[in-house]
């Protein structure tokens, strides 16, 4: 048996996150994610004798931004080099990194730690680099098929410093990192289409050891769930491996999810030297103060400053301000619908209620709500203005959620209105006593729980417009 | 430096090449030579000389942006020796 | 009309004045083709739309789309420049049947003057070599005599030109390539700034250093055609916005007044008496036109060839990384897994000499290794540039022999590939600074083979060192001969 007690797993993380402009960093196909097999591709992008790189701006001016938010510093005089080695998914045989002088340095944000104190992560290097094409196994002749669309797509590479010490604290540094980069427009962070990837390279130590132990690097960990599951797997390997006298092998392990184990990479592992050197076809980038302090100025509120408004402004609680925070589109969807005059506390309700519980329930992340973001707005109003119920404003809102139908129309088509007639309301619920007979007379003779019946009864009939105090009301009086 | 059996293997290995067996010690007295005289470079002092890629001194020339219509996936795949649905086509590449 | 004796701008004028038809030359030279390349092998492709391209140029041309003076003049293009559906091979078996699907820029530039290409020429596998020997094509021979190479890289680009088999052609120039095989073949030819012609579309041996540039009968053509092709590039990153080249202001150039200097380091150990003694006489010459020749000292020269072959090699190791068999070209067949379809693939498809220069470059950017040698041979080239920009500080032009010798017999340096990389002793500096330098014919030796002499300028200078060129052609005769057998076209 192992006793995780006596051992203190350390960790640093590589996060590659795909840039959002719309060409490639050194061609102009497009960026758009999906595509048949080498369609977004030109001689450039699948290493054509004889093409030459032709760097993108925006991909300068989103490294820059991401580099601010992240508090770094910016290398006024950076430029790229080449990392060589031979594998498919990589046409030249080089991809076009930075090495010696990567564009950001010594930055780092702060998350919350394990003992509830603040713990600043610090970000040793963020460098601008080209993403790679995609493998895919084909079962009926054995061999490999390759596509080079995503081949050329710009990356930046944010290289923490190994300052973590719990899965908790990955997760939280990359929800944070993820939240920053959105907020700041440089990419979606979308783990499921591989635009946010996070590698972990994790040793372990004995509790008190100030030196590090042998680290292995794990990839392909395509959610957050994934992240701490093999962490956990990891560490716990480790320390088995120490704990059986044996000695931890420095090697790049992959993540099987669905098998809840890693497995050493074999082919990276032989005489892995790239050989790096500046690239010779690309001339050096000056970034000048004025236009490091111009994107400082350009920079929006970041999540953190946000949330502090919504405590302070708004009234928010912490809790749903930090929750909000966590993503744009949590924040665009409540900004939205604020600035159109819904009250703040009750959107925050909404998004942190309803909102929360249609995405865990699809397993689908922010950024994929595909609706109109007013129509939340909308749906509010009405039932402020008590049109409709609160429980058939759940059940629209559903429908907002999954099919994008315009509340308005929704309700009104199916009919939802609130009816407020109360002759109306009262001359169904005389037909419900009627038909119920009795329930009335065990209401009549003191069993309350008829009564719940009948109002159950009766919102059935009126098919929930109307609302439940008043059926209550009606419903009483009725029955004297 | 000497260059031993060895290294050329480990040469051969990085860059993806095998030599001729029967040309192969050949090879090796070629890189030895080769090599010997550029160690003369050793000899150049170059304290404080900061090392120059480029001979001129362009920095920041950039492209705006924009998308331009890539090729069609024929033209991609025009000259490879072997595909498959629009796919290149290799040997097992997976661990 | 003796179509055989003629420039490129003697030709271009001549079809502008309707002397002759873009036609009529176009099927002149594929007549020299079809009598001469058997016995010289300067081309490893013709094209078959010739005739075609050279009907649409003479409809361009009347109808004034085409205005240079170089319009409908019968070309050849090297091997390592893409053209888009026409076979560009580099000289290598890994690119056998590799057909672009692109074109390079200083074609598309040259083909927008109006220009006919005949085809791709013959060269150094990947433009790796001297001496044209190691192209996968076979061996291109030196039209003043087929004992002996005609250099290289750009050896078919040069020996056409010699041949009378094309007006001009276009070659590179990583350290030497231009020069060097103008020089054993006795034409004109000038590897321009580093920057000022597009590579983009240049099959890449070292990126730092490759240069395209024409080769031609004489310092007018190559000025000619610089002015077509010297254009900025916004796909090549590198390239440089010049003011491209005045023709008539290099036709009128006066060396008078000029001061021209000849590093004694040039002439040491190696360099061949004959050479030397064309080199003087060349620059007696320049004095006796109004020049101010003056020896100085230049003692880096000796370390060029060191960096040249780090910095070179370790840039190719990483270029020719992409011939892998995947893409484009040679496959090799029925391979193990994935390994052994790179390995076999790439030593089946590379030549030895291809091989060496990977190894060497592997070896230099390997870990361990960098900071000795490839850092060190860029801290060189800084030096390096540093003398000759203190040097130009002095002179207006700097001259020199091209190569220590005279062109060499047939598979005399192929098993010695340290001796021929010390032939490149005068050119591989230049690429290393980035500057201009054009062979400029001066002379024979006693077996009646060529000599060049090496006028370097300072960064731009091309006119400068063309219209020194030209003013010398307009008194030497050196440039005019032709190899016998051919001199009576």
């Amino acid at each position: 048996m192992y006793n995780s007690k006596a051992w203190e797993t350390v960790m640093g993380l590589e996060v590659h996150v795909e840039l959002a402009t719309k060409t490639k960093i050194f061609c102009s196909c497009t960026t758009a994610f999906g595509g048949e097999p080498n369609t977004h591709c030109c001689p450039i992008c699948t290493g054509m004798p004889g093409v030459l790189p032709s760097l993108n701006k925006a991909v300068v001016e989103y490294a820059t931004r991401a580099g601010l938010a992240l508090n770094c510093e910016i290398t006024r005089y950076n430029k790229f080099d080449r990392k060589n080695y031979f594998y498919p998914d990589l046409p030249k045989a080089y991809q076009i990194s930075q090495l010696y002088l990567p564009i950001c340095r010594n930055g780092g944000i702060e998350i919350e730690a394990e003992d509830g104190g603040k713990k600043v992560i610090g970000i040793h290097e963020i460098h601008m680099e080209e993403d790679a094409g995609k493998l895919v196994h084909d079962p009926s002749t054995g061999s490999t098929l390759v596509d080079y669309n995503r081949c050329g797509v710009p990356l930046i590479e944010i290289v923490s410093e190994p300052d973590f010490r719990s899965a908790n604290e990955v997760i939280r540094y990359l929800e944070k990192l993820k939240a920053i980069l959105q907020f700041i427009g440089v990419s979606d962070c979308k783990m499921q289409e591989g635009s946010l990837r996070a590698d972990v390279n994790l040793s372990v130590r004995p509790v008190g050891s100030e030196s590090f132990g042998t680290r292995t690097e794990m990839k392909n960990m395509n959610s957050f769930k994934a992240i701490i599951r093999a962490i956990n797997y990891e560490s716990k390997r480790q320390i088995e491996v120490l704990e059986h006298g044996g000695e931890v092998k420095q090697e790049t392990r992959r993540w099987d999810d669905s098998m809840g184990v890693s497995f050493a990479m074999r082919s990276k592992e032989d005489a892995q030297d790239y050989k790096y050197f500046p690239e010779p076809d690309l001339i050096p980038i000056e970034i000048s103060e004025e236009t490091i302090e111009q994107t400082r100025q350009s920079l929006p509120e970041l999540p953190e400053e946000k949330r502090q408004r919504y405590v302070n402004e708004l009234g928010l609680s912490e809790y749903d301000a930090s929750q909000l925070t966590t993503s744009i589109a949590l924040v665009d969807l409540f900004e939205s619908n604020l600035s159109a005059g819904c009250p703040a506390k009750e959107l925050a309700n909404w998004i942190m209620g309803e909102v929360m519980h249609l995405l865990s329930d699809s397993g689908r992340e922010p950024e994929d709500m595909a609706f109109d973001y007013r129509y939340l707005g909308s749906l509010i109003g009405m039932v402020q203005r008590n049109e409709i119920t609160r429980n058939t404003a759940k059940k629209v809102f559903k429908a907002v959620f999954e099919e994008g139908c315009d509340p308005v129309k929704y309700v009104e088509e199916h009919n939802l209105k609130t009816v407020t007639d109360t002759s109306a309301v009262k001359a169904v619920i005389e037909e419900v006593i009627a038909a119920n007979q009795k329930s009335v007379d065990e209401y009549r003779s003191g069993k309350e729980k008829a009564l719940q019946y009948l109002i159950g009864q009766s919102m059935r009939a009126l098919r929930g417009k109307a609302d439940p105090q008043t059926v209550t009301a009606i419903l009483k009086e009725l029955l004297g | 430096m000497v260059i031993t059996d060895e290294l050329v293997t480990y040469l051969e290995a990085l860059g993806r090449i095998r030599l001729p067996e029967e040309t192969r010690a050949k090879a090796q007295s070629n890189l030895q030579e080769i090599l010997q005289y550029i160690d003369t470079l050793s000899e150049l002092d170059t304290e404080g000389i900061e090392p120059m890629s480029h001979a001129l001194p362009l920095t920041n020339v950039m492209r705006e942006d924009v998308v331009t219509p890539s090729a069609p996936a024929e033209e991609v795949l025009a000259n490879a020796p072997a595909q498959k649905d629009s796919y290149f086509l290799v040997p097992r590449s997976f661990d | 009309m003796n179509l055989g004796a003629m420039t490129a701008l003697e030709l271009g004028a001549a079809i502008k004045r309707g002397e002759i038809s873009a036609v009529e030359a176009a099927k002149f030279s594929l007549g020299q083709i079809e009598q001469y390349d058997r016995q010289f092998s300067c081309f490893v492709t013709v094209q078959d739309d010739v005739l075609a391209r050279a009907e649409e140029v003479q409809k361009k041309i009347k109808s004034g789309e085409y205005t240079s003076p170089l319009a409908g003049v019968p070309m050849g293009i090297k091997d390592n420049m893409c053209q888009k559906g026409i076979q560009t091979s580099c000289g290598s078996h890994m690119l056998y049947n590799f057909k672009p699907t692109y074109t390079a820029t200083a074609v598309e530039e040259i083909m927008k003057a109006g220009a006919v290409p005949l085809g791709k020429l013959n060269m150094d596998e990947f433009a790796m070599g001297s001496t044209s020997e190691t192209s996968w094509f076979g061996v291109t021979k030196n039209p003043w005599n087929v004992e002996y190479v005609p250099g290289g890289s750009s050896g078919g680009s040069a020996a056409a030109v010699a041949a009378g088999e094309c007006f001009y052609s276009l070659g590179s120039d990583t350290g030497g390539s231009i020069r060097q095989p103008a020089s054993f073949c006795g034409v004109t030819g000038i590897k321009p700034t580093y920057g000022s012609v597009s590579r983009f579309g240049l099959v890449a041996y070292a990126s730092s250093l490759d240069q395209i540039g024409p080769i031609a009968r004489n310092a007018a053509d190559c000025a000619a055609v610089l002015a077509e092709i010297m254009k900025h590039d916004e796909r090549d990153n590198t390239s440089v916005s010049t003011n491209g080249i005045d023709l008539d202001a290099v036709l009128h150039t006066d060396v008078k007044g000029m001061k021209i200097g000849i590093p004694t380091d040039f002439f040491g150990e190696g360099l061949d008496k004959e050479v030397a003694a064309a080199i003087d006489a060349a620059a007696k010459q320049l004095e006796a036109m109004g020049a101010t020749v003056e020896k100085f000292n230049m003692p880096i020269v000796k370390y060029a060839i060191p960096a040249y072959y780090i910095i070179a090699s370790a840039e190719a190791s990483s270029n020719l990384s992409r011939y892998d068999g995947i893409k484009y070209g040679y496959r090799a067949e029925n391979p193990a897994d994935l390994l052994d379809l790179y390995t076999k693939t790439r030593s089946e498809g590379f030549g030895m000499e291809v091989k060496r220069r990977i190894m060497l470059g592997c070896f230099v950017l390997s870990s361990g290794y960098y900071d000795a040698y490839y850092r060190k041979a860029l801290q060189a080239k800084a030096l390096i540039k540093a003398a000759f920009d203190r040097a130009f500080e002095q002179y207006d032009l700097i001259l020199g022999p091209v190569a220590p010798t005279t062109a060499l017999k047939i598979g005399e340096n192929l098993s010695d590939p340290l001796k021929m990389y010390l032939g490149d002793i005068y050119t591989v500096m230049i690429n290393l600074a980035g500057l201009p330098a054009a062979s400029v014919p001066c002379g024979f030796d006693s077996k009646g083979m060529p000599v060049g002499m090496h006028l370097i300028g300072h960064y731009f200078d091309e006119a400068k060192i063309l219209g020194a060129a030209h003013a010398y052609q307009q008194i030497t005769d050196w440039h005019t001969r032709r190899p016998a057998g051919l001199d009576r076209i």
